[in-house]
């Protein structure tokens, strides 16, 4: 062996060691994998947890897609994914569904004259303009929501989403559910086959093309409207007729009025849900895990995460404009994890939070 | 004795190096085949749900419908070529324009930092051309050129329809104009290089018998360095037809086709980058690979085509 083999040879079997020391390290740590919308959530709240426990958390941002086939061949602890999988599904998978945190989305115009809050919307009329059956602003149908507002004659220039995201899946769920049409003719998905518009990439994308057309409305997550004074949001009207502004307390208030303990799989869309301070466009973020885990003691310290999450993470999640799940739902979530999430030999993984 | 035991000693090793050297180029050589192999099998069983599913009716649909999972990806193909064709029209005239000025007509102390700078338009990332033309390039396309095509060239017979419509600052022509100005970089520099390499010797002959510049970049530039030129065009032609973060930001992202260059439309790598990570289910995942496979096969179509008329041109003209 020449001596630069050999050299080789040893920083080859060194580097080998270092990897095996590495992953041996990593062992400790639980590792997710899914939606991009939850992300900076799941990243402030892993550096947080592990200050405080020495525990790290690592999550890949792939998206909804990825995060359920990784969680599928089991190469992470949890999936994420922004929409809800059907029950018939998890159950096939032998898959466990819960609720992490919330969002809202909001509709945004850009139309002279029409200051933040001012223009009222609901959802036939929102369903309408972006299935072009409603074709200007001065428009019969919005004028009789906006009495007093001088809305100019002009062509409304519809803006979406061009890329696969959960903000168009909660945006087209409500649509659905306030317009028989629109759930005959595009219905729901993370990107629907749009009748007209535009299609801007991201948030971003969407309220560069909103502010930039005269006449554009197009809509964004609630942290996009919370952090970018300029954006002009509309009011909406829920399902108790109350004209409500996109803000935490509405969010809060649509969760808190759903019916999740009747909804397996706590399938349920945050929309056009029930109580008269409730917004009705928003939607949680759901995290997939296995009811049978081989692997009991990992699986316990995701859900010691999770409960931290719930339990401490609410401001965290706040200071970055997501909306924590109501108290309610964390009971019945936490009622579930003890209920199906089971060892191999059918013990409860998780029975309480960590003292 | 001691010198022949020293060479012999130097044969040795040297033809154990040697062996050892060539099989490990060997080996890097064919890795690339290996990879490339890789990828066409990893693509046509990715995509082979969605041909089962949709079969040839797969490239001549315009539905991409992902909440009733059907699938067609006629705009998004018919997106790419048209993007890049629209990216060439503008990129080689300009690119040769530029190369000509460099090599022929440019005072020597312009031309390297000239040179320099086109250069360096090609070290520019992607995503901060996809910025730029949203936030400066489309709203200028928007206010001025948009509409003043649609007075002027909208109005005339034939070629009306496809400068049609509402002036939305983003679309189609947005795109391939982004596109153009990626591609000059490559093209212009390759096209430089190449026309450097013209023997002053048969330039000044020509000069001598009376041409101008134009008649003896056309007549004794060009003809001499064709082969480069064509390799240039087809470099430039094959990152237009790739091109991803740029084209998603302008093009407006709509899975239909208009007749208009001015409407938004979408290319395959846009739809791939927009859809990829929020594609759920299995049938949708395979359509969007079956696109990608749709993309290799267009651009070994098209460098296969470059490298034909290459041969084509060596053979005709005998070097």
């Amino acid at each position: 062996m020449t001596p630069t083999l050999k050299t080789v040879t040893r920083s080859l079997a060194a580097g080998a060691l270092l990897a095996g020391l590495w992953t041996a390290a990593e062992a400790a740590d639980i590792s997710g994998a899914g939606a991009t919308f939850p992300y900076p959530i799941y990243a402030k709240w892993a550096e947080a947890y592990k200050a405080k426990t020495g525990i790290g958390m690592n999550y890949q941002s792939i998206g909804s897609g990825g995060g359920i086939k990784q969680i599928k061949s089991k190469t992470v602890d949890f999936g994420a994914s922004d929409m809800p999988l059907e029950v018939k599904d998890l159950d096939d998978a032998g898959l466990v569904q819960f609720p992490m945190v919330m969002g809202g989305v909001v509709p945004v115009v850009n139309i002279k004259g029409i200051q933040p809050g001012q223009l009222r919307l609901d959802g036939t009329v929102l369903a309408d303009i972006y299935m072009n059956k409603i074709k200007k602003w001065n428009d019969q149908a919005i004028a009789a929501l906006n009495p007093g507002v001088t809305l100019p004659d002009r062509a409304i220039a519809v803006v979406h989403r061009s890329d696969g995201s959960g903000t168009t899946f909660i945006f087209a769920d409500y649509l659905s559910k306030v317009s028989a049409e629109w759930k005959a003719k595009v219905g729901a998905n993370t990107s629907v086959e749009w009748p007209i518009g535009l299609g801007g990439k991201g948030n971003e994308g969407v309220a560069a093309l909103t502010g930039r057309t005269d006449g554009a409305i197009g809509y964004v997550e609630y942290a996009y409207v919370k952090q970018n004074k300029q954006l002009i949001y509309a009011l909406m009207k829920n399902k108790d007729g109350e004209y409500v502004r996109p803000e935490s307390v509405a969010f809060q208030a649509a969760a808190a009025n759903a019916d999740w303990a009747k909804a397996p799989g706590y399938n349920v869309l945050l929309t056009d849900q029930p109580g008269n301070a409730s917004w009705p466009i928003s939607g949680a973020t759901f995290i997939l895990m296995y009811k049978k885990q081989d692997k009991p003691e990992t699986a316990k310290q995701v859900l010691d995460f999770f409960a931290w999450a719930y339990k401490s993470g609410g401001q965290l999640a706040e200071s970055l404009d997501y909306v924590p799940m109501p108290a309610k739902v964390v009971d019945l979530v936490e009622a579930t994890w003890k209920r199906e999430i089971k060892t191999p030999n059918g013990q409860p993984v998780w029975s309480g939070p960590a003292s | 004795m001691a010198d022949f035991a020293l060479t012999r000693r130097f044969a040795g090793r040297s033809s154990i190096a040697d062996a050892a050297f060539k099989a490990s180029t060997w080996c890097f050589a064919v890795l690339v085949l290996v990879l490339l192999g890789a990828v066409i099998i990893a693509l046509i069983d990715g995509a082979l749900m969605a041909l089962e599913r949709f079969g040839p009716s797969f490239v001549i649909t315009e539905t991409w419908n992902p909440v009733r999972e059907t699938f067609g990806g006629r705009a998004p193909m018919l997106g790419t070529l048209i993007t890049s064709a629209i990216a060439m029209l503008f990129g080689i005239p300009i690119s040769f324009g530029i190369a000509v000025f460099l090599t022929q007509l440019c005072p020597v102390w312009a031309r390297r930092p000239l040179g320099v700078g086109i250069e360096l338009l090609a070290g520019i990332p992607s995503i901060i051309y996809g910025i730029w033309g949203l936030f400066v390039l489309a709203p200028y396309m928007q206010a001025h050129v948009q509409p003043l095509l649609i007075d002027t060239l909208g109005a005339l017979p034939l070629i009306g329809p496809l400068f049609a419509g509402p002036p939305l600052g983003i679309g189609m022509l947005t795109a391939g104009f982004i596109l153009g100005i990626m591609v000059l970089p490559f093209i212009a520099s390759i096209m430089r290089d190449v026309f450097d390499t013209v023997p002053s010797m048969l330039k000044e002959s020509a000069y001598g018998l009376g041409a101008t510049t134009w008649e003896v970049v056309w007549n004794v530039v060009l003809p001499y360095t064709r082969v480069g030129v064509v390799g240039g065009i087809m470099l430039g032609l094959g990152r237009a037809l790739g091109e991803t973060m740029a084209v998603t930001f302008v093009i407006g992202n709509a899975h239909h086709l208009s007749v208009s260059l001015l409407a938004p439309g979408t290319t395959i790598s846009a739809a791939l980058a927009n859809e990829f990570t929020e594609a759920v289910e299995d049938i949708y995942q395979s359509s969007l690979i079956a696109l990608g496979l749709i993309l290799f096969v267009i651009t070994l179509i098209v460098l296969s085509a470059a490298k034909y008329m290459l041969i084509r041109l060596q053979s005709r003209t005998g070097t």
